[in-house]
């Protein structure tokens, strides 16, 4: 046995003609590099997320503090009432904008980090459990996703915040219960493919259980997917949040939500419209730069191909 | 009939056979169409056959005769319908799975297929210790190493992952996970046929070695004949999920009896340029497995059937060197 | 040239332009196909034999670019064909038959109907005619009940069956040329040499010319009238097939020799021959023998400059620096031991 491992070692040598084939993390990687979209996206999303974390250092002031003595103050532009103390202007009760917007950006990262977050890993367990198993677990779990599809999704949700309030917590729950059905139905069906391979037999053979096989074989062949989806979905949810908000059905004043900020910008949107336009692009940028990212995560993270 | 094996198989009748299989087999329930009923699907039938220790058994036979669901059952993936498989003697349904795999191993067709792309070789081949929970991480590490050597693969590769490595090496790298659990018997299901000639003797190669060295049985599935003429000590001819012909690997290369394994082996095509293509004396009428034909299952493809065997089963009997089950052998 | 020959092609080469590079895929190759001849391209995955099938028959992917000094299909020269041109030629002059049927017979139609469509698509007759001539080449590929199976759709058949409704399809329009890529690499044995020996009789019948392309040097030995052997995307040796199979004059072609067990040949249990190293990447500036890293007979010559094909006699020629001498030894010596 020495004899034929020594023998065997002569394999080692370099071969003149090998060339460095990168692994999948340095492929990811190279291609994120030369991917704008990627990188444009990012960095708006990472500018965002700054903002929001940063937001009760960054921000000139509280943005619960009234100061009714400087109500409807105008932006800095407006040559002729806009001041650098309150650089986006003042809201109908003299609230600080700038400062409301970034701790805005909190709630809508959050809200839609939490809900896409949530209903991804039921979403991908369901999937997963229905794809790996096949047969009457998958049945019921097509049963039910069947039945999450034939539900008008935006009423029933309407109806379960006005039931169950605006609070955060319920509407990450309430949106995350709208959006599990897209992680499972995708998951569900690569699992299926994914399944049927030999290393998923292999590890059957050694006894390995059925959790482990999920979570060790099946789960890093899904997770690029799940990302793609999630980045999709926090993008959908930050804009259901809004709406929800601007109707009166979410967030309750006076959380800064955005939707809460067009909503109460309304009434004075022909004579202030900086009050509408600053969470309008807002919303518009952070949701377009999440998509670019999302779209960015997809081609970056495309299986690499037999060679 | 298990009696009969005994007597044939071991002129040492007092070894316990590797493995052994009884009467196995295993009827799939299948559903064709959307209100059709549930059909019986005879994948495996009856099957008896048995292997000592450091021997190698080919299994043989068309696609769908049911070498893979044979495989399976060998590995515990399946459980028969019917019969039973004994490991050194043991049936293997009185164990749990985990405790078959550490005595059976598989290694399959396609080495593309069979390692998780997202996962790095060490991840691969530890795969098995992790589960059975042996050894320490640092522990594991050495063991992976010591078995790449064996199989022959460089050390600079354990971080890497399997898009980085050739085919071949791929293939070690199925080997290396098959064997670090120090198992007895490795099922190779058509091991070199995803491989280029260059690559499968190099695997040939290393699978004869790894058999010496380490007194490997090996239950090996293939259609390429002259692979399993250069690998194998016995051989299992199977039709339509019936063992049709078995006995010692020359005996059946040098004289085949069962008209089937004839017409398989005729089929052969050597690398021999002055010779043409084979006469095909094989009748086209691939069979049906949900609708087997009456009598001998071949009857309809065999250039020897007589009226006898359209109209009765023949037994699987004991023929000189050989087992055989054919109306024209007594 | 005479008036048999189907295809002729002159230094043909393919590049694809890749992240890493310029990849070249297919190098300076010559070849020619007469009437009722095969042609059999032998060699490793990725030595360029798929990519020199979809070349003749310009199916290159977008990126490949494609040069060469000659490319004649019955005297009509394909380098200057228009696409639409090329379109008529495909199904109709050249057929082609590919290793997964599955992939090259379209799920949604009725096996009938895609047959019949090449015929009436390229202007051959009516509905009627083409329903003939359907049932005709099934009974010829021999199959039992041609009228039923024309109306199954391809998920119906077994692999074996599928592959020879391939077959029947790329012979609706009698073309001169067939080109078939590892027809029977997804089948087993028996319905290889079916397959195999239905490809064969049918050929000769309708006077075709054929390229096969397999790695399995049993189907060259038993198939071919002459043989190409490719090795990184150049022809190493040509011949007959007894030439090739019984005097090598490549490294590579021996070393290919050695490693395939054959009954009656090698010993059972016997070490097998075999050659090291990898199969180079054709990325880059390719200088030298592609072979060296894994010959036996490697010299510094070897390593750089261009190595061209040597003929020895007419169609027999190999691209390696020993002489024709040298090489009969040095082969013919490592063969018997
Ligand atoms: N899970 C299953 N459910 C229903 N039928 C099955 C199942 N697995 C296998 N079969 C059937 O059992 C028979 C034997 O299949 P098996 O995969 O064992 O063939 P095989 O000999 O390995 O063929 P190949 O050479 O193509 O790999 C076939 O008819 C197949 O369709
Ligand atoms: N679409 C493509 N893009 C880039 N490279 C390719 C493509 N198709 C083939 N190649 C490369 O061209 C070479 C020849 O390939 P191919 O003709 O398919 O080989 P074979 O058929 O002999 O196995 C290989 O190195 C392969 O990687
Ligand atoms: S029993 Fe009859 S049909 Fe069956 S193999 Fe023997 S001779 Fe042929
Ligand atoms: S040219 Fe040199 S390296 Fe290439 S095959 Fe001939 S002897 Fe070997
Ligand atoms: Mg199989
Ligand atoms: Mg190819």
């Amino acid at each position: 046995m020495p004899d034929a491992i020594q023998r065997r070692d002569l394999e080692d040598q370099v071969d003149e003609f090998e060339i460095a084939v990168p692994s999948p993390p340095e492929l990811m990687k190279r291609r994120a590099k030369s991917h704008r979209g990627f990188i444009i996206g990012g960095s708006v999303v990472l500018f965002f997320l700054a903002v929001a974390v940063f937001a009760p250092v960054l921000a000139p002031y509280d943005p619960y503090d009234q100061d009714l003595t400087n109500r409807l103050v105008p932006p800095v532009w407006d040559a002729a009432k806009g001041t650098w103390d309150h650089p986006f202007g003042t809201d109908a009760l003299g609230r600080d904008y700038l400062s409301r917007l970034m701790f805005g950006a909190q709630i809508s990262l959050m809200i839609g980090f939490f809900a896409a977050a949530v209903s991804a890993v039921v979403g991908s367990c369901i999937g997963m459990i229905g794809g790996y198993f096949g047969g009457r677990v998958d049945n019921f779990i097509m049963y039910l996703i069947n039945v999450k599809l034939a539900l008008p999704g935006l009423l029933v949700a309407l109806s379960l915040v006005s039931v169950f309030g605006g609070s955060i917590l319920a509407l990450i729950l309430i949106l995350s219960f709208l959006f599990w059905d897209r992680y499972a139905v995708v998951t569900r069906s690569v699992t299926q493919q994914i399944r049927v391979n030999d290393y998923i037999t292999a590890a059957q053979a050694l006894g390995t259980s059925r959790t482990r096989i999920i979570i060790g074989e099946v789960l890093p062949n899904v997770m690029n997917q799940i990302i793609v989806i999630a980045s999709l979905e926090m993008a959908v949810a930050i804009i259901v949040e809004a709406a929800l908000s601007f109707l009166g059905l979410g967030v309750q004043p006076p959380t800064p939500s955005w939707g809460l900020l067009l909503s109460e910008g309304r009434s004075y949107m022909f004579f202030m419209p900086y009050l509408i336009n600053f969470p309008g692009l807002a919303i518009f940028f952070l949701v377009i730069s999440i998509n670019m990212m999302g779209d960015g995560i997809r081609d970056i993270t495309a299986p690499e191909g037999r060679n | 009939m298990n009696q009969l094996m005994g007597q044939f198989g071991h002129p040492d009748r007092d070894a316990i056979p590797a493995l052994e299989c009884r009467n196995v087999g295993r009827t799939f329930m299948i559903k064709k169409g959307l209100f059709a009923e549930k059909q019986p699907l005879k994948a495996v039938q009856d099957v008896s056959l048995q292997v000592n220790r450091g021997e190698v058994l080919a299994i043989v036979g068309e696609s769908g005769c049911g070498k893979t669901t044979l495989a399976k059952m060998l590995l515990g993936l399946l459980e028969p319908t019917t019969g039973e498989i004994l490991l050194d003697g043991e049936p293997i349904n009185s164990v749990s799975i985990k405790d078959i795999a550490k005595k059976v191993q598989p290694v399959f067709q396609d080495p593309y297929s069979s390692l998780n792309p997202r996962k790095t070789i060490e991840q691969i081949i530890s795969l098995p210790l992790k589960v059975h929970e042996i050894g320490s991480k640092e522990s594991r590490r050495a063991r992976v190493e010591e078995y790449m050597r064996l199989v022959g693969l460089p050390k600079r590769l354990i971080h890497s992952y399997p898009n980085q490595l050739s085919g071949g090496q791929r293939q070690r790298v199925a080997i290396a996970r098959a064997l670090i659990m120090e198992p007895k018997i490795v099922v190779c299901d058509e091991p070199t046929s995803a491989l280029d000639v260059s690559v499968q003797a190099h695997i040939l190669n290393l699978l004869q070695d790894l058999r010496e060295e380490l007194n490997l049985t090996y239950a090996f599935i293939s259609h390429n004949l002259a692979v399993v003429e250069h690998l194998a000590d016995w051989v299992a001819v199977m039709y339509l999920g019936r063992l049709i012909e078995f006995g010692k690997a020359a005996d059946i290369f040098n004289n085949p009896k069962h008209p089937y394994t004839r017409a398989l082996l005729d089929s052969v095509l050597t690398p021999d340029a002055s010779l043409g293509l084979p006469e095909i004396t094989l009748g086209r009428g691939l069979p049906n497995p949900l609708a087997p034909p009456s009598g001998c299952y071949f009857h309809p493809r065999c250039p020897e059937a007589s009226d006898q065997c359209s109209a009765e089963p023949p037994a699987l009997i004991e023929n000189e060197d050989r087992l055989i089950e054919c109306h024209l052998y007594k | 040239m005479s008036s048999n020959t189907v295809l002729e092609v002159e230094n043909l080469s393919v590049d694809i332009t890749v992240p890493a590079g310029t990849l070249h895929a297919v190098s300076n190759l010559s070849l020619q196909v007469d009437k009722g001849e095969t042609l059999c391209i032998v060699g490793e995955s990725g030595c360029g034999k798929s990519i020199t099938s979809l070349a003749i028959m310009n199916l290159l992917p977008r990126k490949a670019i494609l040069t060469a000094d000659k490319l004649t299909l019955e005297n009509r020269d394909l380098l200057t064909l228009s696409e639409t041109d090329f379109a008529t030629l495909r199904g109709d002059r050249i057929g082609m038959i590919f290793q997964d049927p599955m992939t090259s017979l379209n799920p949604v139609f009725r096996i009938g109907d895609q047959l019949e469509e090449v015929y009436i698509q390229h202007g051959k007759g009516g509905r009627k005619e083409a329903r003939e001539r359907a049932e005709f080449l099934l009974e010829r590929v021999g199959i039992v009940a041609p009228t039923e199976r024309l109306s199954q759709y391809p998920h119906q058949l077994s692999g074996g069956l599928r592959q020879r409704m391939m077959i029947a399809m790329t012979l609706m329009c009698d073309p001169a040329l067939i080109i078939a890529d590892e027809p029977t690499t997804a089948l087993d044995v028996t319905m290889q040499a079916q397959t195999l020996n239905l490809l064969r009789s049918l050929q000769k019948e309708f006077n075709a010319g054929l390229i096969l392309i397999t790695h399995d040097l049993g189907v060259v030995a038993r198939m071919a009238d002459r043989v190409m052997v490719m090795y990184a995307g150049r022809a190493v040796e040509t011949g007959t097939a007894e030439e090739v199979f019984d005097m090598p004059t490549h490294p590579y072609t021996q070393g290919l020799i050695d490693c395939i067990p054959v009954p009656g040949r090698t010993e059972p249990g016997s070490k097998l021959g075999s050659i090291p190293g990898i199969v180079p990447a054709l990325v880059g500036d390719l200088d030298g023998c592609m072979f060296r890293n894994r010959c036996d007979h490697v010299s510094d010559a070897c390593r750089s400059g261009d190595i061209t094909l040597t003929e020895i006699s007419a169609g027999r020629a190999y691209r390696c620096l020993l002489s024709p001498e040298e090489s009969k030894n040095k082969l013919s010596v490592e063969g018997a031991a």
